[in-house]
């Protein structure tokens, strides 16, 4: 009997939580704003979502088939990145812009650098991009949320006023419950700030990331926007910045380990989101920001190392 | 009163309440014992009994070899049988093999030593080597080495450590309700060694009775503070521990000397009390014996010696098929290849896992969710030290300081993806080492 004891080094206690765990947290944090995107925006949005899905799972799993990999489309990871792909698109789009997009997201970014944890841009804003880039007519025809969806501009683009639109700016109540334009998951930013809410309570964040960044783009937008704070406001509801700041910007692989470098993270973040808002030619900004300091990410982490426990300061 | 804390660390479910109400009991003398020469962090000492000797209780039987070791004594009087090479906690050591004669004779240099106040620190410290203490709570160094600082080294501060932050263990706890006078005997006895007059007794905040048996012990002793810990693992880390009762932290790669602090574990300061009250070396210990796999969990006052299976046995043996059985705690223990090896004088705990709990879980992908770096009481990065180490990169490995780990498993336990960190960076640490001697040769 002696000889079936297990040999291991210490520790011999792990935590419950796991990465399946993890993945499935951010899927319930989703699900408010998943059913109020069908509620406002009705069967397009549902089409939308569910053909995110569907490409995002059938493609982790071919992916992983083909390269002879463990499957583990059952962690939930798959789910969460094709949710948000199809938050990202609007819900007026052809069902197969989403598929396309959940494709790319994983086989491109995700799978062919390594599998989770590896990637270096958080793969729905870069299916995002890359959707944006190729199809652009598809990927901005708004529709306002109901039944008889005419098409409109998203708040953001009115308020900029752009491209000339001859339109009034949705109240701010509307803001807070998403019934706006916008992308599917741009849209309530009271149940995407409930989501993010739940994550910080579970652990799955920490208040670093959406703090700072929600917190930069008030703070420029304030300063730049002539101290108008009800203006500043407006930014931080209207478009892609809950979202972003809770659930993109804190995708693990693609944002810095140390809290400092998260925090320098986050304030870019913000900085490029208000300044692609105010000066940039397009009217939101969230995604190229996150996209731009995902990409800093590592050398961030390459520069601001921790000061160990009882080191001198240099 | 104000919780003191440090920054880092995690929560693992505590385990402690199968054992935490049980009085300390007696466990029965063994037949036949196994005393390791070696049971401290040092060189092993020279068996001075022969075989077919006869021994009594506390007669001392190995010599401490040099000044990084401490003496072993008997803890039964019997017949020296055999010393051998023997299974004990740490792979195989040489131990003095004694047949119990169960007549508990009491060897003669056994005799109180007096009492702080007659004794010069010189005196105590003197019965503190003889009785061979070593820290109890799972470390074993010498207790007298480490009440001899070098003489540029001011200490002005000691401190006691009752946090007991592993899960499971209940053993200090126990000691700190049923004997707390021992213990701040012990503790004044220490502070007279060093000469220093600000003692602190730390102990965490879910042994609420403990704090409080604790602070009425102290009652009147004006420069001894008990101070309420968080309970947070590792909070009784040497390191953590100063920190939090003194704000100050150690030096990267330095001693706690070097922040004027010398802890020591409450069971150690207890033992101190004993063999000076008594004159009895350190023979027996308290230990918690615990884990889903034991029928009746216990604390058990034992005889050093004494095999885990003894020991076993009369915790109603198994329940059921168990799949580690661990010296220790679970954040820090030693897993056991066999019940063969006996209870030595750093063994906290015997702590019987069941299958389930015991089989490893299996790692993926690191995630990088940056849990491991957010808890790291040591403020490391455990991911990129761990991921440097699996591919052989040792330089950068210690380039992230894989040697300021205190290897407390923090990161192994939190990682959500399951993966050996503390592990691989043990390997690191043992590489960097390895190199470092290389050279310096
Ligand atoms: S806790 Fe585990 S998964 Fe998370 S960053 Fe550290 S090693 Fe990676
Ligand atoms: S790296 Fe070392 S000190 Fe840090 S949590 Fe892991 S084991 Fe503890």
């Amino acid at each position: 009997m002696d000889s079936k004891l297990i040999i291991s080094s210490s520790p011999h206690l792990r935590s419950k939580e796991d990465t399946s765990s993890i993945m499935r947290d951010v899927v319930i944090a989703l699900i408010p704003a998943t059913i109020a995107a069908v509620y406002y925006f009705g069967m397009g949005a549902l089409g939308v979502i569910i053909s995110a899905l569907i490409g995002a799972v059938a493609s982790e799993a071919l992916c992983q088939k083909l390269m002879n990999k463990p499957v583990t489309i059952n962690d939930w990871s798959a789910i969460v990145t094709g949710l948000l792909v199809a938050f990202n698109i609007p819900a007026s789009a052809p069902l197969w812009i989403p598929f396309v997009g959940s494709v790319f997201a994983i086989v491109i970014v995700k799978q062919l650098f390594g599998g989770i944890g590896h990637n270096f841009m958080n793969p729905a804003l870069a299916a995002r991009a890359m959707l944006l880039a190729s199809w652009p007519v598809e990927m901005t025809s708004w529709v306002t949320p109901g039944p008889d969806a005419v098409s409109t501009a998203t708040p953001l683009a009115i308020i900029k006023g752009a491209e000339a639109i001859d339109m009034a700016k949705p109240s701010f109540f509307d803001l807070l419950t998403g019934n706006i334009g916008g992308c599917i998951g741009e849209t309530s930013a009271i149940l995407l700030i409930l989501g993010g809410v739940y994550l910080l309570y579970r652990g799955v964040i920490t208040y670093v990331i959406p703090a700072y960044y929600i917190g930069t783009v008030f703070v420029l937008t304030l300063i730049f926007g002539g101290f108008d704070v009800a203006n500043s406001m407006y930014h931080l509801f209207a478009g892609g910045l809950m979202i972003g700041a809770f659930f993109m910007a804190t995708d693990y692989s693609s944002s810095p380990m140390t809290q400092k470098g998260q925090i320098i993270y986050a304030i870019g973040c913000g900085a490029l989101t208000t300044i692609i808002r105010l000066w940039g030619g397009y009217p939101e900004g969230v995604s190229y920001s996150i996209l731009l300091m995902n990409v800093a990410a590592p050398l961030i982490d390459k520069y601001v190392n921790p000061k160990v426990f009882g080191e001198v300061a240099k | 009163m104000k919780l003191l804390s440090f920054r880092g660390g995690v929560h693992p479910p505590h385990r402690k309440k199968s054992t935490e109400s049980i009085k300390v009991e007696r466990a029965k003398d063994p037949a036949t014992l196994y005393i390791p020469l070696q049971q401290h962090i040092g060189a092993p000492c020279k068996a001075i009994v022969n075989v077919g000797d006869t021994v009594k209780v506390g007669q001392k039987i190995g010599e401490a070899q040099g000044f990084v070791s401490a003496p072993v004594h008997s803890s039964v009087s019997g017949k020296v049988k055999a010393i051998k090479e023997c299974p004990v906690p740490g792979g195989k050591g040489l131990c003095v093999v004694i047949e119990n004669d169960f007549a508990n004779e009491i060897h003669e240099s056994v005799v109180p030593k007096g009492n702080i106040d007659s004794l010069t620190g010189a005196e105590i410290l003197e019965i503190i080597k003889e009785a061979g203490i070593v820290g109890m709570g799972g470390a074993t160094f010498p207790m007298h080495v480490k009440l001899s600082p070098p003489k540029d080294k001011k200490i002005d501060t000691v401190i006691l450590n009752g946090a007991e932050c592993e899960p499971y263990l209940t053993a200090d706890h126990r000691l700190m309700l049923e004997k707390p006078e021992s213990v701040v005997y012990g503790l004044k006895a220490i502070m007279k060694v060093l000469n220093v007059d600000k003692g602190y007794i730390g102990i965490e905040d879910n042994k609420p009775d403990a704090i409080e048996a604790m602070v009425k012990a102290a009652e009147k002793e004006s420069n001894i503070e008990v101070v309420g810990l968080r309970t947070k693992y590792p909070q009784g880390a040497e390191k953590q521990l100063i920190y939090a009762c003194t704000n100050r932290e150690v030096p990267s790669g330095g001693l706690p000397m070097e922040a004027g602090v010398v802890v020591n574990n409450v069971a150690t300061a207890a033992q101190v009390y004993e063999s000076i009250t008594t004159g009895m070396p350190l023979v027996e210990r308290i230990t918690t014996i615990t884990g889903s796999a034991i029928t009746n969990p216990n604390n058990l006052l034992i005889k050093i010696g004494t095999t885990f299976e003894e020991i076993i046995n009369q915790c109603g043996g198994f329940k059921e098929e168990p799949g580690k059985v661990i010296m220790g705690g679970p954040m820090m223990g030693l897993t056991q290849y066999t019940l063969e090896v006996p209870v030595t004088k750093g063994g906290s705990g015997i702590l019987c896992l069941n299958r389930e709990e015991a089989t490893l879980p299996e790692p993926s992908n690191c995630i990088r969710c940056g849990k491991c770096v957010d808890i790291c009481p040591a403020f490391l990065q455990p991911l990129f030290i761990s991921a440097h180490s699996l591919k052989y990169n040792f330089d950068r490995a210690e380039d992230y300081r894989a040697l300021d780990c205190i290897e407390c498993g923090s990161c192994s336990f939190i990682c959500p993806s399951k993966r050996p960190l503390l592990q691989s960076i043990r390997v690191a640490k043992r590489e960097i080492i390895a190199q470092k001697r290389k050279q310096s040769k």
